[in-house]
């Protein structure tokens, strides 16, 4: 298709993205305005990492989505077209062959290399944002790296539940500066934010971009007496086996029955197809029953 | 007008000026990696990898400041047609050019506000070459330690000091980038 500029967006606005993008990563942590075009897919679609993966693809890049994790769920699937469609890259669903990667609320389990980059579509960007609703107020707090009352929030976890019951979107503080918003993925994944690769941040509808250099130092917040835990299901993936990845809880019948799958679909298809295989993985005389 | 004011811009601008972003991205999140970037020929003294960056981030919505020695009627001329950018002075500056000597201070740049760290002023520096040794480089983007050949170690340090505020800044020689954003700490090597 040739109607529109290479990679959809006209190059002024594309240049306004880049510009914003290397403010980011000169300020590990810091949510620099961008003015966020109309884009033609809804706001909550994922329009930040869109126009973040825009402003930074190539022709010569081989693109990667995915939704939770998973490359074939509707978003993923529709991201991924339209950029086949707008910039004619390589897509792949293998996070190895991947040189930009566009996520929505998950890390791939593989370890990224330097020379990939991951964009994350951040529905809200500022972690302070239900904790003081005043945008006004929330610059400050940041300026003056007042930080308090994210420690409070955390603290009433600990005196309603017991523990820090925040699973998801779990705040963290960037090269020991700014506290940001991960983005919603599960706590498990923090720990992989001290990534090789570039990681970037869109939100579309809040119009903000932020990023991660490389090698950045990334802590989760916790106390001394309740240090961060990454957990995750104890449980290991019904069709692969896996003991390490991040699991999604599906329910298979009205009996209360479920089982658990890897939530990155690349990982667990790779590992089946190495031959691990999980409880409720398909029987080989099964496969070969027509 | 000179020969040379309507000439040496991108021949294909989306692909080209990706490309050239992509080298920019991550020379500045690598800081002391040396990265090629090319494309654009600007007159004498611009280098190939200065004019690129113009190209790739500058337009009619970011004031520029040319430092002496790196401006003149044909540069003007040049940055008028392919760029846009107004010209300013340093205090109105977005994005400054020239060499190290004639730039600064450092100063008299905007610092960006404790609020909006990222309204600060982006320097894009000629030097003669770039050099993987000298000042030792550590901070975000840099697994251990990386080195880079820096033309005033104490005005970066200071620089540093600044933090989230501060001035980021692209070296360039002929067609090789490299980043120095503020968040790097600086050492004498």
């Amino acid at each position: 298709m040739t109607d529109y500029n290479f990679a959809y967006l006209d190059e002024q606005t594309k240049r306004m993205i880049r510009r914003a993008i290397l403010k980011g990563i000169a300020i590990p942590g810091y949510q620099v305005p961008f003015a966020a075009r109309e884009m033609p897919m809804p706001y909550g679609w994922g329009t930040g990492g869109v126009q973040v993966s825009a402003a930074c693809l190539t022709p010569d890049d081989t693109f990667k989505v995915i939704d939770q994790g998973a490359d074939d769920t509707t978003n993923a699937v529709s991201i991924r077209k339209f950029f086949q469609r707008t910039a004619q890259v390589a897509t792949t669903e293998r996070t190895r062959e991947a040189t930009v990667i566009q996520t929505r609320h998950r890390i791939p389990e593989e370890p990224l290399t330097e020379d990939q980059i991951l964009v994350y579509q951040v529905p809200i960007p500022e972690p302070l944002r239900f904790l003081e609703p005043r945008e006004t107020e929330t610059r400050k707090m940041h300026s003056l790296e007042e930080y308090g009352l994210m420690h409070v929030k955390l603290y009433e976890d600990i005196a309603r539940h017991g523990h820090i019951a925040t699973s998801y979107a779990y705040p963290v503080k960037v090269e020991g500066r700014y506290v940001m918003d991960p983005s919603p993925i599960p706590k498990f994944d923090n720990p992989k934010l001290e990534m090789a690769a570039i990681q970037l941040f869109g939100a579309g509808r809040e119009q903000r971009i932020y990023a991660i250099p490389p090698f950045t130092k990334v802590v989760s917040l916790d106390f001394e007496d309740h240090p961060f835990d990454p957990s995750k299901a104890d449980h290991p993936c019904d069709l692969c086996g896996s003991e390490l990845s991040y699991l999604d809880e599906v329910i298979i019948d009205d009996a209360g029955g479920r089982m658990f799958v890897c939530s990155d679909t690349d990982f667990c298809a790779g590992r089946q197809a190495e031959g691990h295989r999980g409880r409720l993985s398909p029987q080989p005389d099964a496969e070969t029953t027509p | 007008m000179q020969d040379g004011t309507l000439t040496g811009g991108f021949d294909d601008a989306p692909v080209q000026s990706a490309h050239a972003f992509r080298a920019a991205l991550s020379a500045l999140a690598r800081p002391g990696r040396i990265e090629k970037i090319g494309g654009v020929a600007a007159p004498a003294p611009l280098s190939p990898a200065a004019a690129t960056l113009l190209l790739t981030l500058c337009d009619a919505e970011t004031p520029l400041f040319l430092a002496p020695g790196s401006d003149g009627p044909g540069i003007r001329d040049w940055i008028a047609f392919h760029v846009g950018a107004p010209l300013v002075d340093r205090a109105g500056a977005m994005f400054a050019l020239g060499r190290w000597q004639t730039l600064g201070p450092l100063s008299a740049f905007d610092q960006g506000t404790p609020e909006y760290p990222d309204r600060s002023a982006t320097l894009i520096v000629e030097v003669e070459t770039l050099e993987r040794r000298g000042a030792r480089l550590t901070g975000p983007g840099i697994e251990t330690d990386a080195h880079l050949a820096l033309p005033d170690v104490r005005a970066l340090q200071d620089n540093h000091a600044q933090f989230p505020l501060g001035l980021d800044f692209f070296f360039t020689a002929g067609q090789e980038i490299a980043g120095l954003p503020r968040s790097t700490k600086v050492e004498v090597g």
